[in-house]
């Protein structure tokens, strides 16, 4: 194909879709409005997702030493945790600071119950460790229990563990409905856009009669389909991000929680990216599968 | 040249509409296909564009082989050829100049060659005064003569036509023929199929009359011959 051939392609794309002005208008709106609602969900499914992150990185483990540890066998301790695959980040917590942090735990009032206990430190020097992986702080757990000098590990094994099953029941639950709605903006788009190039059928048989090849036929609807597509999703990513960006600027304001919303960028761009890629797509295809239908007779 | 051997056409719902048509039409020959409804007129036109495939028998046109042709070489047979039809079949969306140089458009001519070809055309057809028009805003005359514009403007050899006057008026069919006449005269093949008593008597040339699916009737310079 010549590239003044191209050039024709798009020009006459162009053309097409200011001359079928409501057919345009009919495409370009379906592509808008279920590009919108799977924009809103889609965003609601990443904040969603990064709401879980949040609080499942809160979750660590603590790791006491046998009371006997002396500073060498940190140190020792210190170099395994280190070998261990699947820990982000370990701190290392002495009695003394165990003590005073497990103090602030108490009312001021019953601070006096604790009178004494700096002379003889009940409390075992510790390690508070992250895992990388929040879902496998389990495992990690059992890795540094088998470490020598430590004597136990604790995570709250049971609120941990139900806490990662609603986590992960929401992500899938989540995944599975943007995947559905995606399937279901893919089908109605195609369908409208379907719809618009039936009535050019007749147009595509006169393109054949005059000598007109398969290719040359598909150019325009190529663009068409790009178009409609590309035109479609603008409109939603524009509604999105400044409706996204109203929503976030309210809610760090009056909530003072900065970590609650994903922040705009990179949001910003994986949202445009990801619906500027489904408009085209779903453009494209629906056009050449509605000219291919024409090809065949 | 187009040469039709031992032709047969069944259609899949069984109707025979050909039935061993054999028939030469010379380069340069202006040939009307005549005949009762039904008889085979447009099969007979279709499979020279190959909107057709015979069922049987060989077929061949400006040096291609017809019935062999696949798919893929479809277009460059029907670039040969300049197709006209009762319905006009003009591009709703496009103008008179668009309609006319699409068919430019289509084979790759660079965009300096096409206007003043399609202009040649349209003052030909006499229609360069409506170049901006769309055909909806045209008589069915003046539409038919920018289908016939579209159809010469790649200065094709064979001109196929099925029933160019058949919605149209007897003055305006005048005018159609007139510009038929003219470009036979500069050597263009044409074959037409007709219902039009009227033209075919005045407008004397070679008459193949096809009746159930058979060559009844070849004949120079011949008559109708049918009652309407």
């Amino acid at each position: 194909m010549k590239i003044r051939t191209v050039g024709r392609h798009i020009r006459q794309g162009f053309l097409n879709l200011s001359r079928n002005g409501w057919m345009t208008f009919a495409s370009v709106s379906a592509v808008s409005i279920t590009l919108l609602i799977l924009g809103v969900f889609l965003l609601l499914a990443l904040n969603v997702n990064h709401l879980a992150d949040v609080v499942e990185n809160q979750v660590e483990i603590r790791a006491f030493l046998d009371l006997t540890a002396d500073s060498e066998d940190i140190e020792n301790v210190e170099k395994e945790l280190e070998q261990i695959l699947g820990v982000e980040s370990y701190t290392f917590v002495s009695k003394d600071e165990g003590l005073s942090e497990f103090r602030e735990g108490f009312p001021e009032q019953d601070q006096d119950l604790l009178e004494g206990l700096e002379e003889e430190n009940p409390l075992p020097d510790s390690f508070v460790i992250k895992a990388v992986d929040p879902q496998k702080t389990g495992e990690v757990a059992e890795k540094v229990l088998k470490l020598p000098h430590v004597y136990d590990v604790t995570y709250g094994k049971e609120t941990v563990e139900k806490l990662f099953k609603v986590t992960n029941t929401i992500r899938n639950f989540g995944l599975v409905f943007i995947i559905g709605l995606t399937f279901t903006a893919l089908f109605l788009i195609s369908n409208t856009i379907r719809l618009t190039i039936m009535a050019r059928g007749k147009e595509i048989e006169i393109m054949k009669l005059v000598g007109a090849t398969r290719g040359f036929i598909r150019g325009p609807f190529f663009v068409e389909g790009l178009l409609m597509g590309l035109i479609g999703s603008i409109i939603p990513i524009i509604l999105l991000l400044v409706g996204y960006y109203f929503l976030f600027s309210y809610v760090t304001s009056e909530f003072l929680i900065l970590n609650v919303m994903l922040p705009l960028y990179p949001l910003a761009l994986q949202i445009a990216g990801i619906l500027l890629g489904i408009g085209a797509f779903i453009g494209i295809w629906g056009s050449m599968m509605s000219v291919r239908k024409f090809l065949k007779i | 040249m187009i040469e039709m051997q031992d032709v047969w056409k069944t259609y899949p719902n069984g109707s025979t509409a050909l039935q061993g048509v054999s028939v030469k039409i010379d380069k340069g020959e202006f040939v009307y296909v005549v005949g009762p409804s039904g008889a085979g007129k447009s099969t007979f036109i279709k499979l020279m564009y190959r909107e057709e495939k015979p069922t049987k028998g060989k077929i061949f046109l400006n040096g291609f082989s017809v019935e062999k042709m696949k798919e893929k070489q479809i277009p460059r047979l029907r670039r040969s050829i300049g197709v006209v039809f009762q319905d006009f079949k003009l591009l709703p969306r496009l103008t008179v100049y668009e309609n006319v140089a699409f068919a430019m458009e289509v084979i790759e001519t660079p965009k300096r060659n096409i206007k003043p070809r399609v202009m040649e055309v349209l003052e030909l057809v006499k229609l360069k005064h409506k170049v901006r028009s769309f055909p909806d805003q045209l008589s069915g005359g003046e539409q038919q003569r920018v289908a016939l514009a579209r159809a010469l403007v790649n200065n094709p050899s064979i001109v196929i036509a099925d029933e160019p006057t058949g919605n149209l008026d007897p003055d305006t069919s005048w005018e159609i023929m007139d510009i038929f006449e003219q470009i036979n005269t500069r050597g263009t093949t044409v074959v037409m199929a007709t219902h039009n008593r009227e033209i075919v008597d005045t407008m004397r040339k070679r008459v193949i009359a096809i009746e159930n699916g058979r060559i009844a009737r070849d004949q120079e310079r011949g008559e109708y011959g049918y009652e309407d």
